[in-house]
């Protein structure tokens, strides 16, 4: 797949040759997605067909992913695929503020309109008891919890994100200046962070079930909240493996101090991810 | 029209470039965005047809009252898969096939900018259908609360819905990739000199289309995502007895729901504007104008949503604004059909099918757009709301506007594709079968909703019975027209005509498109030409 066999020329724009993955990356989400309807709704053969579709995800990652860095490294990609790459990485990172932007509009609702409505006069025939203050379980969910402070982990894992984007750009600095072992070292420290970040938050997760009584299951609060924290914490995995990517590429003598977009990419990515984590930590966990 | 007849030996496009892959694994790797473009093309017709069987049982059930055909259970069924097979399924694809085909051509780009990528946006669509369409025959069988997916219905439902979700998830990032490339494309890939303010007014349209795309699927993603959450993990985004509240599902899917209208709307507009001054022989009147409009519409289609929502109880305040907002639609949307008007006042008219069907285009969207208009004011609104006239409304914007015109972009640029004419004469048997059968099967539900009857709903009372007739026969009608016209397709791309088309078929086309041989090198623009 890798070699075209379309030389590019100086000022040819690179197309690559046919190619298998995106129709395996198609059977994976098939699978996946039957596995998860058969999953959801305990049918027994549910399991398997999501494990075979995520064997058959990571096979199409790993492969597809092989081939575009095979192409960068043999420099297929001239300048203008290279902008084309920087169009399409802020497109998509756009795309991801908008899915974010659903939940943070749900929670926003919530707490400026349907829990005010459900402790209001016009409901008090309804729910006569409900105070509906915040945090709440909502009127007809009787387990109370406690919600998760934010002056502990949070704000921990606040400092953690955002010095991460420090170190990221420590490593990028050192990489324009040639130094790569440097440039190695602090993008080692940034994916470190950013573990540290996900393994607190999920024994955040573990206190908040064991000891705050504090659940999905808790209203629309443990909705919001774990729906925000839970999405936001999957993209830091995301995230993370963006970076070890590009930190096994960084070892292997991959980019130079021009040719890196790849860094650039996970960095721009990394950064969205930090910025998503401000907005998490003042409004879900401060207000 | 200019065409060469047969026997002149016309096979150019045959240079040492144009070799091809001929295995049968090519339609699986292909990374051309023509063979892309076609694909998405039949993939779009194959699911017309599904989504026409699914009408078609709607109207058999609705020939007459009482209940004959199908059992409720499955006509609410039909009901929403015909919307969402028809919308993600049929219509988009079509004109995203008309980007992959006719983008590249029309901006002097070797391919599109992320060639694997767009096989991939393609190859996502078949396993949405494969869930879409098996949903039927799971326990339960298919999603069944109307394409909107509103809970507490869509809450309640069976493994339908689970399977419409995740359809609705790969559909969503099949559309964001497709965008992300299609805004990558004109952005980045236009030949030298080809300025923004020079392309041509389908790139435009699909330029601020790509970015509705790009804006709106994460966010019917994250709604979705929650009804999944609240029908198997025990969040209550939508259950006020947790906090939360039905109506948000309605505000958030509509977040997305209005802008997908234009996200239909706009590459119509696209291509009426291609073909509306190639059968005028002047160019587009007022292109600076047509651009802002299309701008503007974009924009206003962000901050209009709750207009499908007057009803569900917003304060007077808000019902207000959102009327007004709405009625502000029509005005860059008047700028565009009187720019059309324009474009062919004292134009040397002539009157084959792609022209047809925009004139069809014209006067039907019009209409729709009229009754959109009426549809604006709260106050008829909340008589009209979920009624026949609502039904109406919507199949003259989706069917006379965007199916119309993709019929149009079909025997306008098919030629470019195939390398043969049409037969003109079964083209404007097609354009007159369908126009009527269209008109016979919509307009009498004007009056159907006007008197009441409400939508989604398999059985009527006796008074609705006589136009509930005509517009069933309509329907068949109108489906079987589209036979007639796969078979037109057909005998034109195997040269049944026996008329080869030209390089430039319309002696009043203008554009890049033009300027390569028919039908299409399988490699174009491979060097960039130069603009001037």
């Amino acid at each position: 797949m890798g070699a075209s066999s379309h030389p590019t020329a100086p000022g040819k724009y690179f197309v690559p040759e046919p190619s298998k993955w995106p129709l395996v990356g198609s059977t994976a989400l098939l699978f996946m997605a039957f596995g998860a309807v058969g999953s959801m709704n305990s049918l027994g053969w549910g399991w398997w067909s999501l494990g075979i579709g995520f064997a058959i995800l990571l096979y199409m990652l790993f492969g597809w992913f092989g081939a575009v860095i095979k192409e960068s490294e043999a420099r297929l990609y001239g300048s203008n695929v290279d902008i084309s790459f920087r169009w399409s990485m802020s497109w998509f990172i756009f795309s991801e503020v908008m899915f974010f932007a659903a939940f943070f509009g749900a929670l926003g609702w919530a707490r400026l309109h349907s829990v005010p409505d459900l402790s209001s006069i016009d409901s008090k025939l309804l729910w006569p008891n409900y105070a509906g203050t915040w945090p709440t379980t909502g009127p007809y969910i009787d387990s109370p919890f406690t919600p998760m402070g934010a002056w502990g982990i949070p704000a921990i894992n606040t400092a953690l994100l955002l010095l991460s984007g420090v170190w990221l750009t420590l490593s990028h600095h050192a990489l324009i200046a040639n130094n790569r072992s440097k440039a190695i070292f602090w993008l080692a420290i940034t994916i470190l962070f950013g573990v540290v970040f996900l393994a607190l938050q999920v024994y955040e997760y573990i206190h908040a079930y064991s000891d705050l009584n504090l659940k999905l299951t808790s209203g629309i609060f443990g909705s919001t909240f774990f729906m925000l924290t839970g999405f936001h914490g999957f993209h830091v995995t995301v995230g993370a493996i963006m970076l070890f990517v590009v930190l096994v590429r960084l070892m292997r003598g991959h980019f130079d101090s021009k040719h890196h977009f790849a860094f650039e990419a996970a960095a721009w990515y990394w950064h969205f991810v930090d910025v998503v984590w401000l907005g998490l930590f003042v409004i879900v966990y401060m207000l | 029209m200019a065409s060469i007849p047969n026997d002149h030996s016309h096979d150019h496009g045959h240079d040492h470039h144009d070799h091809h892959p001929t295995s049968w694994t090519r339609i699986f790797t292909t990374t051309n965005h023509k063979d892309i473009g076609s694909m998405y093309m039949w993939f779009s017709f194959a699911m017309f047809i599904s989504g026409g069987i699914m009408a078609l049982g709607i109207r058999a059930e609705l020939f007459t009252p009482g209940l004959q055909v199908v059992r409720p259970e499955l006509f609410n069924q039909l009901t929403t898969l015909h919307g969402i097979v028809m919308i993600f399924g049929a219509i988009m694809p079509a004109f995203v096939g008309f980007a992959n085909w006719m983008l590249p051509l029309q901006l002097g780009a070797p391919d599109m900018a992320f060639a694997r990528m767009n096989n991939w946006s393609f190859w996502l669509l078949p396993p949405a259908a494969i869930l879409l369409i098996g949903s039927f025959f799971v326990p339960g069988g298919a999603a069944a609360g109307g394409w909107t997916l509103y809970p507490p219905l869509s809450v309640q439902a069976g493994m339908g819905m689970d399977m419409m979700i995740f359809a609705v998830h790969i559909m969503g990032a099949s559309s964001i990739m497709g965008s992300i490339n299609i805004i990558t494309t004109i952005l980045n890939l236009r030949a030298p000199g080809m300025t923004m303010m020079k392309m041509p007014m389908f790139a435009w349209t699909w330029l601020i289309t790509a970015f509705l795309l790009i804006a709106t699927m994460p966010v019917l993603a994250g709604a979705v995502t929650m009804l999944l959450t609240d029908r198997h993990f025990g969040t209550t985004f939508f259950n006020a007895a947790g906090g939360g509240d039905p109506v948000m599902f309605q505000h958030i899917f509509w977040f997305f729901g209005h802008p997908e209208v234009y996200i239909i709307a706009l590459p119509a507009f696209g291509v009426v504007s291609q073909i509306i001054p190639t059968f005028s022989r002047k160019p587009l009147f007022g292109y600076a104008s047509m651009v802002y409009a299309t701008a503007s519409i974009a924009i206003l289609s962000f901050i209009v949503w709750a207009h499908h929502m007057y009803t569900t109880g917003l304060p007077a305040a808000g019902q207000l604004y959102f009327m007004y907002a709405t009625m502000l639609i029509a005005v860059p949307t008047a700028c565009k059909i009187f720019n059309w008007l324009a474009t062919m006042w004292r134009g040397s008219i002539s009157l084959e099918t792609p022209m047809l069907f925009c004139l069809g285009f014209l006067f039907l969207f019009t209409m729709g757009g009229f009754t959109g208009l009426v549809l604006s004011l709260t106050p008829v609104d909340i008589q009209l709301h979920d009624t026949y006239y609502v039904v109406a409304h919507f199949h003259y914007v989706m069917v006379a506007g965007a199916l119309f015109s993709a019929f149009a972009a079909v025997y306008y640029w098919g030629p470019k594709w195939t390398g043969w004419m049409y037969e003109e004469k079964l083209g404007k048997i097609h354009f007159w079968w369908s126009l009527i059968a269209f008109n016979v099967t919509f307009f009498p539900q004007h009056f159907l909703g006007l008197a009441g009857m409400p939508r989604r709903i398999p059985d009527y009372n006796l008074q609705f019975e006589n136009w509930n007739a005509v517009s069933s026969v309509g329907a068949f009608a109108f489906g079987f027209a589209q036979i007639f016209f796969i078979v037109i397709v057909i005998r034109m791309i195997t040269g049944k005509s026996g008329i080869r088309a030209a390089a430039k078929p319309w002696d009043g086309a203008e554009g890049l498109e033009w300027t390569v041989p028919s039908p299409a090198p399988y490699h174009t623009f491979e060097t960039p030409p130069v603009v001037k």
